[in-house]
């Protein structure tokens, strides 16, 4: 047996901080490798990476990761990046945050700040359900399966995430799962050039929670089911990859938009010229 | 224009507390419309792109507040500006930028409520939110301007207290001082002291990113290196999130005490002719102005009334106000609410205090003070 003296990405990684605090089966694990091999990939020097996250169980991956990283109150990770960018646009600003943070209590932020195309890269986690708080329901739980607040199935339809990021004029949308760590390493890299705002959807699972109020016996089974569901389609017709893996329909995965639009940063910085240069 | 010209000029508060904030080096500012603070937030969006700086109007005041604390860590002194129900918006994110120890300023121009109250008349019914607003213990800086001049005069103290103490500090204006208009004299700029901000870069060994063992340390300046974790969970001085009681104790000890130890510093207050009276009036913002007429008419009758006015609400001048208390027999708190301040006034004074409620929506008439020191006196 060899022994290793470091963890293969020392420098990336808070070692000092491991254990993390993620159970067994959960694909928060991969995330952060596939964000920190992307950041190695990225060129971007490594200290001009910031993490910026609200609070969640995908909120707790700052922490691990060795660069300047701001875990934030539930739901405002955005704003708060949105000011830190705003404030140091040499940053390369990174939100990474689960589906309850993004979108139940920070939709508000979600919406306006990929409708600003504001230069942020989003990595959102969707597991679901809220799993740090035992698996209650929200807007992206699958209409029909259970959680530990549907207990007779899910009424609520369900947002369908790369549909609303892309009808906001967000520059780069994408999908992918935990299963998928090459292709969402190379998302993640491809999305770390991007001007403007970039989405990821990441298909994670919650095996002590959505997956066995589920009937999943572990958090392989639940990935495979995912992995299994997947077809990758980049040419998607938005809105229809709602997400419905229970009624037999495919879970749709794909770099889905990549455009040049003009960027919050860009036209602030314009704005502030003309306003300097004697107002034009 | 870079900083308003020194001079004289008639000027509204909410023009005061939007130079008076650029003068501080405030360069980042975030907000959401709001009567009577509006034109505080529009006066920005003319000013900051003029002097460099940054202005954004965000969706609502939870993401201002975000908004400010996320710049302020990105390397901006930044504030924000609200009314009643966009500061009860912010009150979670005030908790953020103590327990994260992000110098901000937000102004909180106070009007008539609960609720959506009086939008567009005066209220003094916040100064207890500035004081307990956020959940958790924390040791709050509010200042309360009377006058044009002092909004503009206190918003560079406010950013000097943030930027010093590193914690969001609050100045309490009200709808009337923001939209009174009279004299503002500003002097030249290198007779204004203002507070820079230091940074750490590069981390030094096991350099923390707090050290509890001193009341202050820089903070770090992002994208520089240090690598370091802000967290909003209970952290140890390394920054890492910890359950332990102990941690708790530590972090929370060093949040309160490099307020409270320094509350000789950091306390203001006017005196109006207090020296000889036998009855104090405690009265801040626009209730003190109708206060000091009440007292001069008073002191006409030869009755001994002073004004004790505190302009730091809090930290609560505690030392002078049990100093008051050996000497007057009595105070007599009036306030545009139904018993706040009034409630702390007793509590530190521990004697004897008449409490004077005033509905949100007008400024209290002078006359009816005068009639209540004449009842006590007489």
């Amino acid at each position: 047996m060899t022994e290793v003296e470091y963890h293969p990405k020392h420098e990336l990684i808070r070692e000092e901080r491991f254990p993390h605090v993620w159970c067994p089966g959960c694909g928060l694990g991969i995330e952060l490798q596939c964000y920190l091999n992307a950041l190695e990939k990225s060129g971007i020097p490594q200290d001009s990476h910031v993490l910026v996250s609200g609070i969640g169980c995908t909120a707790r991956i700052p922490g691990y990761a060795n660069l300047d990283t701001y875990h934030t109150t539930h739901g405002r990770g955005l704003p708060f990046a949105t000011g830190m960018k705003i404030a140091n646009p040499d940053l390369k600003v990174t939100v990474i945050s689960g589906d309850g943070d993004l979108f139940n209590i920070g939709g508000n932020h979600f919406i306006h700040a990929a409708r600003r195309n504001m230069d942020l890269l989003v990595i959102c986690s969707n597991n679901f359900n809220y799993g740090m708080t035992g698996g209650q329901h929200g807007s992206t739980t699958p209409p029909t399966s259970k959680s530990a607040s549907t207990p007779y199935g899910n009424i609520e339809p369900t947002f369908n995430l790369p549909y609303i990021a892309s009808a906001l004029g967000a520059s780069y949308v994408a999908r992918w799962t935990v299963m998928h760590p090459r292709q969402l390493t190379k998302s993640i890299r491809t999305a770390m050039e991007v001007k403007g705002f970039a989405f990821i959807e990441v298909l994670s699972p919650c095996p002590p929670n959505f997956g066995k109020f589920n009937g999943f016996k572990d958090g392989f089974e639940e990935m495979e089911f995912y992995r299994k569901s997947s077809v990758v389609q980049n040419d998607a017709k938005l809105e229809d990859i709602s997400i419905d893996p229970f009624h037999g329909k495919n879970i749709v995965l794909g770099d889905f938009v990549n455009r040049k639009r003009a960027s919050y940063i860009t036209l602030e910085h314009e704005l502030i010229d003309r306003v300097r240069g004697g107002g034009q | 224009m870079n900083f308003l010209p020194p001079g004289k000029y008639f000027a509204d508060g909410n023009f005061a507390l939007t130079e008076g904030a650029i003068h501080a080096g405030c360069r980042f500012f975030a907000g959401y419309p709001i009567t009577p603070s509006s034109e505080v937030l529009e006066r920005m969006s003319i000013r900051l792109p003029e002097v460099g700086g940054h202005f954004i109007e965000m969706e609502d005041e939870i993401a201002s507040m975000a908004a400010i604390i996320g710049a302020s860590n990105g390397g901006s002194k930044s504030m924000t500006a609200t009314s009643g129900p966009g500061f009860s918006l912010m009150q979670e994110n005030i908790g953020l930028g103590v327990i994260t120890e992000t110098p901000t300023v937000v102004l909180d121009e106070m009007r008539g409520g609960p609720s959506t109250g009086i939008p567009t008349r005066v209220g003094q019914g916040d100064v207890m939110q500035t004081r307990w607003g956020s959940h958790g213990d924390l040791a709050p800086i509010t200042f309360a301007p009377n006058s044009v001049q002092e909004s503009f005069d206190l918003e560079i103290e406010a950013f000097n207290a943030a930027e010093t103490y590193r914690q969001p500090v609050i100045v309490a204006s009200d709808q009337v001082i923001g939209h009174l208009t009279e004299i503002l004299e500003v002097k030249n700029m290198e007779d204004y002291h203002i507070v820079q901000r230091e940074t750490r870069k590069i981390r030094n060994g096991n350099e923390g990113v707090y050290d509890y063992s001193r009341d202050f340390i820089p903070m770090f300046e992002a994208g520089t290196g240090f690598r370091g974790n802000v967290d909003s969970l209970t952290h140890d001085e390394r920054g890492y999130p910890s359950n332990e009681s102990s941690v708790e104790k530590e972090m929370l000890e060093h949040l309160l005490n490099k307020v409270r130890k320094n509350e000789d510093k950091i306390v203001k207050y006017e005196e109006f002719l207090v020296e000889d009276s036998k009855l104090v009036v405690v009265a801040y913002g626009i209730t003190s102005r109708s206060v000091k007429q009440a007292v001069k008419e008073a002191r006409k009758e030869g009755l001994k009334v002073g004004m004790f006015r505190p302009i730091t609400l809090w930290p609560f001048p505690e030392k002078r106000i049990r100093q008051l208390a050996e000497q007057s027999k009595e105070f007599i708190v009036p306030e545009i609410n139904y018993g706040q301040y009034s409630h702390s006034v007793r509590e530190y004074s521990q004697t004897e205090i008449k409490e004077m409620h005033f509905p949100p929506g007008a400024v209290p008439d002078y006359r009816v003070i005068l009639k209540e020191i004449e009842r006590c006196l007489r």
